[in-house]
């Protein structure tokens, strides 16, 4: 038997979990009004968006996939999605499966709307992207489940913790993949801005964000995976949907309850993954959009030309 | 008013700039610098360009031209000295005054094109209108119109990825036309270009040129394209300009070996013209004057010809050693008189190259400038050893004053 050596007591005991603990106890006690606010405000959008997804018959929907995918991709892909949409109603997960996708397209919106602006302000300044890199680092390797017990703190049990816990977990590509967008923008394009007199915000609109577009699209992309991916994490703290159904699965054992939940959130994250990765990768010129829209918008001088 | 001008420019990179340029104002040089962590780009510049002038600069890379292109207009800001552009100062202006600047009074065109990939050719050209709030109808019309003048039409609607190199930069030159800015900044325009597309180029720059009468600052490293298309040029190293003068000044009499090493390999007879060669009209017989007077200064200068003007010096045609041989008796010249042939008369800025061809088929010809008048003429014998003297310079650089040899050379030739 191996015995462990007693540890010198040269290292003194480092209560930094405690430190962060007592931190933040201050801070839900100073702060408990208005994250009740915050998490009325999350649940409401959730459940609404929800709701919607909800009221059609799960066929029509499933059609609506299908036809998404088809537009903004090619036929494959329109009836690769319908045969998975089906697959998950005659599992009869459609309806948790639609409550994670709620979850998952609140999730991604906040996390883009406070990303892209952190991704911006950190291409344009290296002291802001200097803070910034460390603090992605910890979001991104803290392991997901740690951020779900604070957020319960703050919310108790339910979808807004679940959500705020998704939230942290699914940033850093949106900051991380927005400033790189904008850092590999042809600095010459750039000065041409200049040179004919735009301003800033001229140039951040209509040359380098719509340069760094594929490369923001692709970061948009892997938010949406790990916001799914933690969707369903949060099913531990009640974040309901198809997380519910996994962690119901492991507490009694239920291999098949297990595999139909799993196989559900497979088929979503195939789904949501080829859509916005071929949103991104579409080049100017190119795509089923463009085309229609071309089509219709084309006048007979330039057409003719 | 000069539409460029630029006083004691200096980019000193580095956290200490400002320093640097008072250390190379009392008298550093570049490697004192560089010891002490700071880079000097451009080291007191100075020069002007005066309105519908094509003004080249000309350096190796790493001589700070392209940095001095964008201190122009402001791209980089000078660590010292300012820039005026038709005498405001853009150096001072910042924010809102910059912008208004480079929008009203300087646009630019980019060595690697730096079109938007993601707008297509018109809505690229049209950019320069669009940030000077130009509306859509309007803008795309003008666009349109520079595209056309640029030799690309029917190209609108494509994208800068569908056209070839030469075409892309087509776009870019529309793109700075179409702005309509009486300034239009050229970096290193035509550099990415393949040889024959950027002999077309530059045809065509000096065309619209012509046409606009644009100020052209325009950069290069190429000392064939800066003597093809430049009024004037600046040769820059290591971030100063050593020589500001025209093709001619600075191919005859370059201020330093560095200039007559850049020069060696030029090829002269494109660059030189028939003024440089051409000898002053000495031997010209004024159309009052009778035969006898013409076989005398045929004799004096030992020719057979002679070339003949009126009293205001236009040329009026020439007379041969046999005809007055014949007609000594007569008094007056006129009968006598045989039209110059068109081959025979060049323009002061005919270049050399373009003389062999007159040359062959007659003895001397006549320099004549744009009002008719007789300003000089170029014996065979000298284009020749014209040549020979250049080919003499080419081979021993360190003969920069090549012209003067030149001179009496071929005096004693004409003589002879």
């Amino acid at each position: 038997m191996v015995e462990h050596a007693a540890p010198l007591t040269i290292v003194p005991p480092l209560p930094i979990g405690d430190l962060l603990e007592t931190g933040f106890e201050w801070f839900k006690d100073t702060f408990d009004a208005f994250f009740d606010v915050v998490g009325d405000i999350v649940t409401g959008a959730i459940d609404g968006i929800a709701a919607v997804l909800l009221a059609p018959d799960p066929l029509v929907l499933a059609v609506i996939f299908a036809l998404l995918a088809w537009l903004v991709r090619d036929w494959k892909l329109g009836i690769g999605t319908l045969v998975g949409m089906v697959l998950i109603i005659g599992m009869g997960m459609w309806d948790p499966a639609m409550d994670t996708l709620a979850l998952v397209v609140v999730a991604t919106l906040v996390a883009l709307v406070i990303g892209v602006p952190l991704g911006i302000l950190a291409a344009r300044s290296a002291v802001v992207s200097r803070i910034l890199r460390p603090v992605m680092d910890f979001l991104q390797t803290m392991p997901g489940f740690v951020w779900l017990v604070p957020v319960v703190k703050l919310f108790s049990i339910g979808v807004a913790g679940a959500m705020v816990a998704t939230v942290i977990f699914a940033l850093a590509p949106a900051v991380r993949l927005t400033e790189l967008g904008i850092r590999q923008v042809d600095g010459e394009v750039v000065e041409a801005g200049q040179a004919f007199g735009a301003g800033p915000r001229q140039i951040l609109k209509d040359i380098q964000l719509p340069l760094a577009m594929p490369t923001v699209m692709a970061g948009v992309n892997q938010v949406i995976m790990l916001s799914l991916s933690m969707a369903v994490i949060g099913g531990l703290v009640g974040a309901g949907g198809l997380g519910n159904e996994v962690v119901s699965g492991i507490s009694t054992l239920n291999l098949a309850l297990g595999f139909d939940a799993g196989i559900s959130v497979v088929i979503l994250a195939i789904f949501l993954d080829r859509l916005t990765a071929s949103i991104g990768s579409r080049r100017p010129g190119h795509g089923r959009l463009r085309e229609l829209r071309e089509r219709f918008t084309r006048t007979p001088a330039t057409s003719a030309a | 008013m000069p539409a460029i001008e630029a006083h004691h420019l200096y980019k000193v990179f580095g956290r200490k700039g400002r320093e640097g340029v008072k250390r190379l104002q009392a008298g550093a040089d570049t490697t004192e610098l560089k010891k002490a962590g700071l880079t000097p780009a451009v080291i007191d510049a100075s020069f002007t360009v005066e309105e519908g002038e094509i003004f080249v600069v000309m350096g190796l890379s790493g001589s700070g031209k392209s940095t001095l292109i964008r201190m122009i207009n402001g791209l980089h800001p000078p660590t010292a000295g300012h820039v005026k552009l038709h005498g405001e100062n853009i150096t001072a202006a910042t924010g809102k005054d910059l912008r208004r600047l480079r929008r009203e009074r300087i646009s630019m065109v980019f060595q690697h094109f730096a079109l938007f990939p993601h707008r297509s050719v018109i809505d690229n050209a049209a950019y320069g209108l669009e940030t000077q709030g130009v509306a859509k109808e309007e803008r795309r019309r003008r666009a349109h119109e520079a595209l056309e003048l640029c030799g690309l039409t029917g190209w609108d609607e494509h994208l800068p990825s569908e056209l070839s190199g030469g075409m892309q930069q087509r776009v870019g030159l529309a793109r700075a036309l179409a702005a309509d800015t009486d300034i239009l900044l050229m970096d290193e325009a035509f550099s990415a270009l393949d040889p024959l597309i950027r002999r077309d180029m530059q045809d065509q720059l000096i065309e619209l040129q012509q046409k606009l009468g644009k100020t052209i600052l325009f950069i290069t490293h190429d000392l064939n394209e800066a003597m093809r298309i430049g009024d004037r040029i600046a040769m820059m190293r290591n971030g100063r300009i050593v020589q500001i003068g025209t093709a001619e000044e600075i191919l005859t009499d370059p201020a330093n070996d560095y200039v007559a090493q850049f020069v060696a390999d030029v090829d002269r007879t494109r660059v030189l013209t028939a003024a440089s060669v051409m000898e002053p009209p000495v031997a010209v017989l004024g159309a009052e004057q009778g035969p006898r007077t013409a076989h005398k200064l045929m004799r004096e200068h030992q020719i057979s010809a002679l070339f003949v003007t009126g009293r205001d010096r236009s040329l009026k045609g020439y007379v041969t050693e046999d005809e007055v041989g014949k007609h000594l008796e007569q008094k007056d010249i006129t009968s006598l008189l045989k039209p110059v042939p068109d081959v025979a008369r060049v323009t002061p800025d005919t270049s050399l190259a373009d003389l062999f061809g007159p040359a062959a088929e007659t003895p001397a010809i006549a320099v004549v400038d744009d009002a008719g008048r007789l300003s000089g003429v170029i014996p065979r014998i000298t284009l020749l050893s014209a040549l020979a003297a250049y080919a003499e310079a080419d081979s021993e650089i360190e003969t920069a004053a090549a012209a003067e040899p030149l001179t009496d050379q071929t005096k004693e030739a004409v003589r002879g």
